[in-house]
This record gives structure tokens, sequence and C-alpha cells, in this order.
């Protein structure tokens, strides 16, 4: 948390980000992409649609499971996608009998979720369906979290989780929770173990860039689209300089 | 620009300060530096009376359960008496007190240790079910390449660590191909991240709702 960059690193770092952002503002104005076009099809996204409307249906619920990132911390980014994915889901199936719940691990996303809910509600013009115990922090350890959270899918006539943030490999408790009870399971998190353990629970896994993605499948707008477009670019310049850099090193350069 | 602006206020507050977080990391002025610091220190202070807010919403789930004589209403009334026995003990004795790391040593730890103990036999189950799950080649290869690490990993009895396996292959798996496939990973992580990021900065997206 005391931590700063200096020097060279800091300037490099900050003209990093300036110029991912202005391009996501510059494609935003001249592209203008259309939500959900110009994406490779990814299976999860089009599964957990299918399982979203039919929750609506069949009187079940959708679970977002939003993981226990530190909010002061970069691992909170991908909890934050999974915000924007409960504002959606929950404009969805405001309307249903049963509308999505949220889990966290942590006091703070058990808070924003809450508030998601609320904002979610009064978009969709049903404030007085709101439940504030939709909104759940199941737990403040890892396994008290991961437990609480396999046991929403049992109590809620769970059909579909989506699981999105801070994840460790007690993921793979909620996603067997998931799975004994023939519910969906689609997750995503930062965490390099919990993605191994997620490649082999989970019916849908995210891999790596993926799950930040979420938002531009679901169609969201805004800069969803062209900030997955924006980290290919990116994506493509690093690959381009790491390969340069190796082969400058491979052909004895000492310039 | 499609930008939410159902409460600019709270916007323009949450993008002033998250822009000054970012420049005070990257540019090492005092004035910068400084409020990035004032700002994180009330963001761990928020963060902890958050923590009380998550554990209140957790008794009133479960208190709620408990009223409606549905299943799971005694687990429900265990949690509920248990939590806040502990957080009054916590509160009477101070967490470093024998009491209280009585119950930390004796029962938090022997129960997430238990839970450990399942993780494995559940990643065992999942393991199998792959195959049936998503059969194919990356399936396969997932599930050869985690026993071979396995077997490298272990002594068997009798044999001790197997020849070639455990000082050869083992290593060059983990340090070569899966530190490659992880890194990779790693990079779409981080520019995802920055892209969550910035449409935060932005006002794109909004996570504190309303």
């Amino acid at each position: 948390m005391t931590s700063y960059l200096t020097g060279a690193t800091g300037i490099l770092g900050l003209l990093f980000v300036v110029l991912f952002g202005l391009l996501m503002v510059i494609l935003r104005v001249v592209k203008q992409p259309k939500p959900g076009r110009d994406l490779r099809p990814l299976r999860a996204f089009s599964r957990l649609r299918r399982a979203v409307n039919l929750t609506v249906e069949s009187g079940q619920r959708l679970h977002i499971s939003l993981g226990r990132g530190k909010i002061t911390h970069p691992e909170a980014a991908v909890a934050f996608v999974g915000l924007s994915a409960l504002q959606h889901f929950v404009e969805i199936t405001a309307v249903s009998d049963r509308p999505a719940v949220a889990s966290a691990g942590t006091g703070p996303l058990g808070i924003l979720a809450r508030s998601t809910l609320h904002a979610a509600y009064k978009a969709a013009d049903q404030e007085r369906r709101y439940r504030a115990t939709n909104a759940r922090v199941t737990g403040l350890t890892p396994f008290s979290y991961a437990v609480g959270a396999m046991f929403i899918t049992e109590d809620d006539a769970v059909a579909a989780n989506f699981l999105v943030g801070s994840f460790g490999p007690e993921v793979a408790l909620i996603a067997d929770g998931s799975s004994g009870h023939d519910a969906l399971t689609v997750a995503g998190t930062d965490n390099i173990a919990a993605q191994a353990v997620l490649y082999a629970s989970a019916d849908e896994p995210l891999i790596g860039e993926e799950v930040y993605a979420s938002g531009a499948y679901m169609g969201l707008g805004g800069l969803h689209g062209t900030s997955t477009l924006v980290q290919d670019i990116f994506r493509w310049l690093l690959i381009a300089a790491m390969l340069g850099g190796a082969l400058f090193k491979l052909l004895g350069g000492a310039l | 620009m499609n930008l939410k602006m159902n409460a600019p206020l709270a916007t323009a507050v949450a993008m002033a300060v998250g822009l000054l977080v970012l420049v005070g990391y990257f540019i090492p002025l005092q004035v910068f530096t400084g409020l990035r610091m004032l700002f994180l220190q009330w963001a761990v202070i928020l963060a902890g009376a958050a923590l009380v807010v998550g554990v209140i919403n957790l008794s009133q789930y479960h208190w709620a359960k408990v009223r409606r004589r549905g299943s799971g209403r005694l687990t429900s009334a265990a949690l509920v008496l248990t939590l806040w026995f502990t957080f009054a003990l916590t509160l009477v004795f101070a967490p470093a007190s024998a009491p209280v790391q009585w119950l930390f040593q004796s029962i938090i730890i022997p129960a997430s240790i238990a839970l450990m103990g399942l993780l494995a036999f559940t990643l065992t189950y999942a393991a199998v079910r792959l195959l049936r799950r998503r059969p194919g080649p990356f399936s396969v290869l997932f599930l050869s390449t985690a026993v071979l690490i396995l077997l490298g990993a272990v002594a068997l009895p009798g044999i001790g660590p197997l020849p070639f396996l455990s000082d050869t292959l083992r290593p060059w798996l983990a340090q070569v191909p899966a530190a490659a496939g992880a890194r990779g990973i790693l990079l779409g992580v981080a520019l995802g991240t920055v892209a969550t990021g910035l449409r935060i900065l932005l006002g794109s997206d909004r996570p504190y709702g309303e």
C-alpha cells in the first residue's frame, strides 16, 4: 500500500494507462462497436444467457458469487466485473418471484452488492421487490465463505451460478455443490490456482481475460466493447515486444 | 459516450479520488503520494466498518431463516449463536487472550483443515468428472499433466521419488510450459484489471451502485 513507482518506470506506467484510456474513449467514439458483435463465440456466455432466461420461466434463481477480493487491492477489479453482471442480471430477473442472489466474502463487497442490487431494482422500476438479504456475506474466511455460498445453491433453488471474483482453490467446493444440484456453473477468477481448479470443477470455466470481457459478451454497452478491443490491441503489442526482446537477445544485441 | 450520470456527485467524487490515487502511484510528488495514502487509509477504515455490516447482514439472513422455521433452521441458529458468542468473547477478553485463542486454535483451524481435506476429494472427483463433462484432448492433457506432477512430487512407499519423473520431467513441466501458460494468463488478467479500473475511472462502470 505504501509503494509507488519511481523514475522511468512510473512515467512509462502512467503513459501506458493514459494511452489505454485514450484508446478506449477514441474507439468508442470512432468505431461505436455494437454490443455482442466482433466477439469470438464463447459457449460459457451463451449457456449463461440461456440459463438466466430459463430461471425466470422455471421459478429458479441465478446466484452470483463475488469472491473475497480486498477492495484496496487490484484483485477487487474482477469482483467489479461481477457487480456489473449482477446489475444486468437483476434488471432482467427483477420481476421474477425468485430474483438473482449475490454472495460475497468480505464486508465491503457485501455492501457494494447490496447497493448494486438496490440500484438494479430501482432501474427496473421494481424497488418494492428489493430484499437486502439477497446480497449476503456468507463468511469471512476462505472456507466459511465457500461453504456459505455452496449452501445458497441448495437453499435457494439456484439454477445457475456465475462465480466471478477473486477466489482460492476453495472455490471447488462451491462448484461441486452446484453440480450436485444440476445447476450450471460459469466461473472466472484472477487467481491462477483457482483457475486450474475451476477448469476441472466448473461446467464453463473462463480463462484469463475472458472473465473481464463479461460485460462485452452480455451486451452491457458503454465502454465494455471498446475496452475488450483495447485489451486485445495491447496484448498483441506486448506479445510483439516480448518476442522482439527475445529475438534481440538471441541475436546477441547489446546496444 | 454512454456514461451513467444518475448520481453525478457520487460519480464525480469516485472519479476524482480514483484519479488522485492513480496519479499518486505513478508520480512520487509529496502532494499526490500524501493524498493517495490518506484516501487508502480511509478505505481501510471503511473496510473495517463494512466488516461489521457484513456480520450483521449474515446474522439477519440466518435469523430470518430461524424465524421461518424452514429447513436448516438449526444450522442457522447455531451459526447466529456461535457468531455472536465469539464476538462477545473477543470484545470482553481481547483477540490475543487465551479463551479467544483456544476458540481459534481448537475450532476454526481444525474446521478449515477438515475442509481442506474435503477439497482434495472434491478435486479428485471433479477431475474424474471432467472427462465425462468435457471429453477432449485438452481435458486429457490437463489430467495427465496433473497426474505426472503429483507422481513427481511424492515419494512412493518402498520406491522413493520416481527417477526421471521427479528430478527432470516434473521440474521441466512446472518451470517451462506451466510457467509460460501462467504468465500468459496473468498478462490477460493484468490487462483486464487495467480496463476495468479505467471503466470505473471514466464513469462507465459504477460498482458503488447508486
